[in-house]
């Protein structure tokens, strides 16, 4: 009969010398002969992809010392938590803004800000709009890649069939085009001037188009801010005015974002909000579209608010704990040069972070909207998200209560109220740890 | 060799897999607890909070709208998939010709990839053009709702689709049919049963513990529901209206940086399905019927 003891020794010992030979293999950390290889690891797909690809390509010619493996991974972000926790990061990840701070705030990446000065890049060599996004808490945590501003895209021929010669400049402007676009016919939505829910990536940036404030920039979140109930209430009428079952079935007629079925691209929305990238998918899919863009329009009474724009960009950052930082700095060094910069913006035609512009650049730009774009970063009126490391939070709240005020479901003034009652203990809490962990020294 | 001996090369042949569910499941569930008291982002060291995480998940709307949203879903795709499968495999267990056909067309819906399942659907459920839609305008004359944008409509289409999947359930079922003593459906006959009668007096009983297997992990499943409303119904939208728990949970873990709350939503998970199992288990020990036994 076997008694449990006769197994306990040899089992324990057995899983002992099973995680030695494991931890054995795993601490052989010696590079194999060769150059050096830096891990770089992006979201990009498509073309993006590709312009970086020729870019990495470059560089692994242009030097036999570091070779830089590139890897494309759908939900990058999480895959670079997994493996900061783990301790095995790669040297650089391509990470969106408010991943960033996360990282940044978690203390996972590297400050660059002497980098920066070892290298010899400046602050004043980038669009202080886009500079501003490499930065946290008095600190450089990033380098930049191909930035967006965000404009109102307009189909040129509907809005002259429907006696507009120019785009809307104020928010009443765009409701008379709404009322004379807009066409239903038997209880259905047949054609949209405009759906504030299309394509849905930015629903928050309406409340500072109308001037309000999501925090106040320390300790207090804003969501139910007079202008941030104003621009809700805007919204909320749209859906009143033409149905909110008839909007949201409409909708989701609509089809993929990069298809020829795309609402915009197909003609079934006359105006919607996109990026500097809309471009891309306007050449591919709808070569024949007549469009143009311009900034969003702003309140009648609130002319200051003029120009305003979403600025946003991927960012790469350097792990803490990487293996080969130095050869990651030079690679990235080499990725902010001017000639190199505007290469891969070129290919995601996109407009480049830095200030200097090459005349060549704008000459083989395609995009015939990119001085807009460009020109959009510089405005007093650009915003990004707020600098929250608990924004993607803040964000889903603030999704869940446009879904409920495009529904009609709830007033603009219930909806924010409860995002900022659910909102503030959150970043209460987050702040109070936050001071936990310092006097921890953690 | 002496027992002793053989019980060691035992052991030391399956010191791989002893190795590898202590790092990668009893290590990562007990830290698990530690880490449900602890605010933990996982790139920082967890500090200690208490009961904070479970405190606050007690007072988050957000939580019990995602609780709220799972038990509805469960409670409605649990029997109806249930029914269906009974009804489909006792359909499919007749002596018809071109049964085999039959069988494997009610089976491979089952075998489609979640994701790709959740594309489809995406647009066989499309408010305008989908098929669904299109097939009660021009068949029964009813404008159809919009299943994806309507909150009081997502749910039951997640229900709906899952029904699709019944196949594995229905070929389970279909074993333990083949299964049952066809002198006791004959006894039962003679004692002038009728088919209803030998349903429910004699087939049911004799696949219950089939019927309770399937139930068991249907609850399981169920509560879990993730892959298709994550892909369908991005963020839960429209108004948190498909927002489940397993979404709510990943999101805390992955999207929002909180793996602790994560942590104390992941064990009161387990305890909830744990609960509601045994109970399970002991309400349907009493209508099952062991042939063995």
């Amino acid at each position: 009969m076997f008694k449990l003891n006769d197994f306990l020794i040899p089992g324990l010992v057995a899983v002992v010398a099973t995680a030695l030979v494991c931890s054995e293999i795993r601490a052989d950390k010696s590079d194999p002969p060769g150059p050096v290889r830096v891990s770089v690891w992006v979201g990009w797909a498509g073309f993006e992809l590709e312009g970086f690809q020729a870019v990495v390509r470059d560089y692994n010619k242009s030097q036999n010392h570091t070779f830089v493996d590139l890897l494309s991974i759908s939900g990058n972000g999480t895959k670079t938590l997994v493996s900061a926790s783990a301790g095995i990061p790669p040297e650089i990840s391509l990470l969106g803004g408010p991943e960033m701070l996360q990282f940044a705030s978690a203390g996972a990446l590297m400050p660059l800000d002497d980098v920066y000065r070892e290298t010899g890049i400046k602050k004043e060599d980038y669009v202080p709009a886009y500079w501003d996004l490499l930065s946290y808490n008095g600190k450089t945590w990033a380098w930049a890649s191909t930035p967006a501003t965000i404009a109102l895209h307009y189909n040129t021929e509907i809005l002259k069939k429907a006696g507009f010669d120019k785009p809307p400049e104020t928010i009443e402007e765009m409701d008379k085009m709404m009322d004379k676009i807009t066409v239903l016919k038997e209880g259905r939505m047949k054609m949209s001037g405009f759906i504030p829910g299309e394509p849905g990536w930015w629903n928050w940036c309406y409340m500072p188009y109308f001037g309000g404030k999501l925090w106040d920039g320390d300790s207090k979140i804003t969501a139910n801010d007079k202008d941030n109930i104003r621009a809700m209430t805007w919204i909320q009428s749209i859906s009143k005015k033409f149905g909110a079952s008839q909007m949201s079935s409409f909708k989701g007629g609509f089809g993929n974002f990069a298809s020829p079925q795309n609402a915009f691209l197909d003609g079934k929305v006359a105006m919607e909000i996109q990026g500097v990238w809309m471009y891309n998918f306007i050449n591919k899919y709808a070569p024949k579209l007549p469009w143009s863009a311009v900034a969003f329009p702003y309140p009648s009474d609130r002319p200051d608010l003029k120009g305003h724009t979403i600025v946003d960009q991927d960012i790469f950052v350097l792990l803490k704990g990487c293996k080969h930082p130095k050869e990651a700095i030079e690679f990235m060094t080499y990725v902010q040069s001017q000639p190199v910069m505007e290469k891969l913006c070129l290919s995601h035609q996109k407009t480049t972070p830095l200030r200097n512009k090459t005349p060549e650049f704008w000459a083989k730009h395609k995009n015939p909207a990119i001085r807009l774009f460009d020109d959009m970063a510089y405005s007093k009126n650009a915003f990004s998200a707020p600098r929250l490391p608990i924004w993607p939070e803040y964000e889903a709240e603030l999704r869940n209560a446009f879904d409920e005020i495009t529904l009609v479901a709830k007033t603009p003034t219930e909806a924010l109220n409860t995002v900022n009652s659910r909102m503030q203990p959150k970043l209460d809490r987050f702040n109070q740890i936050l001071k936990l962990r310092k006097e921890a020294g953690l | 060799m002496n027992r002793k001996k053989e019980g060691i090369a035992g052991l030391m042949f399956a010191a791989p897999w002893l190795f590898g569910i202590c790092a990668f499941m009893f290590y990562p569930l007990l830290m698990s607890i530690y880490y449900s008291f602890c605010d933990y982002s996982v790139l920082r060291p967890p500090v200690w909070i208490g009961t904070a995480n479970y405190v606050d998940l007690f007072h988050d709307e957000v939580f019990w709208k995602s609780v709220g949203n799972t038990i509805l879903y469960a409670c409605v795709s649990l029997p109806l998939g249930m029914m269906f499968g009974v009804g489909l495999a006792m359909l499919l267990n007749s002596n018809v010709k071109g049964m085999a056909i039959y069988r494997t067309i009610f089976f491979i819906p089952s075998l489609v990839p979640m994701i790709s399942l959740a594309v489809l659907w995406l647009w066989m459920l499309n408010g305008d053009y989908g098929i669904l839609n299109t097939g009660l305008q021009s068949i029964f004359h009813i404008k159809g709702p919009n299943w994806l944008s309507d909150p009081t409509w997502s749910k039951p289409a997640l229900i709906l689709m899952s029904v699709w999947g019944v196949g594995n359930a229905m070929l389970i079922y279909l074993a333990s049919l083949q299964d049952v003593p066809t002198s006791l459906l004959e006894a039962a006959e003679l004692d002038g049963a009728k088919a209803w009668q030998k349903t429910v007096h004699v087939t049911l009983p004799m696949i219950s513990p089939v019927i309770q297997f399937n139930m068991v992990m249907g609850i399981i499943g169920s509560l879990q529901v993730f892959a298709i409303p994550y892909v369908m119904f991005p963020g839960g939208s429209p108004a948190r209206s498909a927002y489940f728990y397993a979404t709510y949970l990943y999101d805390n873990a992955f999207l929002y940086s909180k793996m602790g709350y994560a942590s104390a939503m992941g064990w009161i998970l387990f305890l909830v399905i744990l609960i509601l199992t045994l109970g399970a288990l002991k309400l349907s020990n009493k209508h099952v019927h062991y042939g063995g036994a």
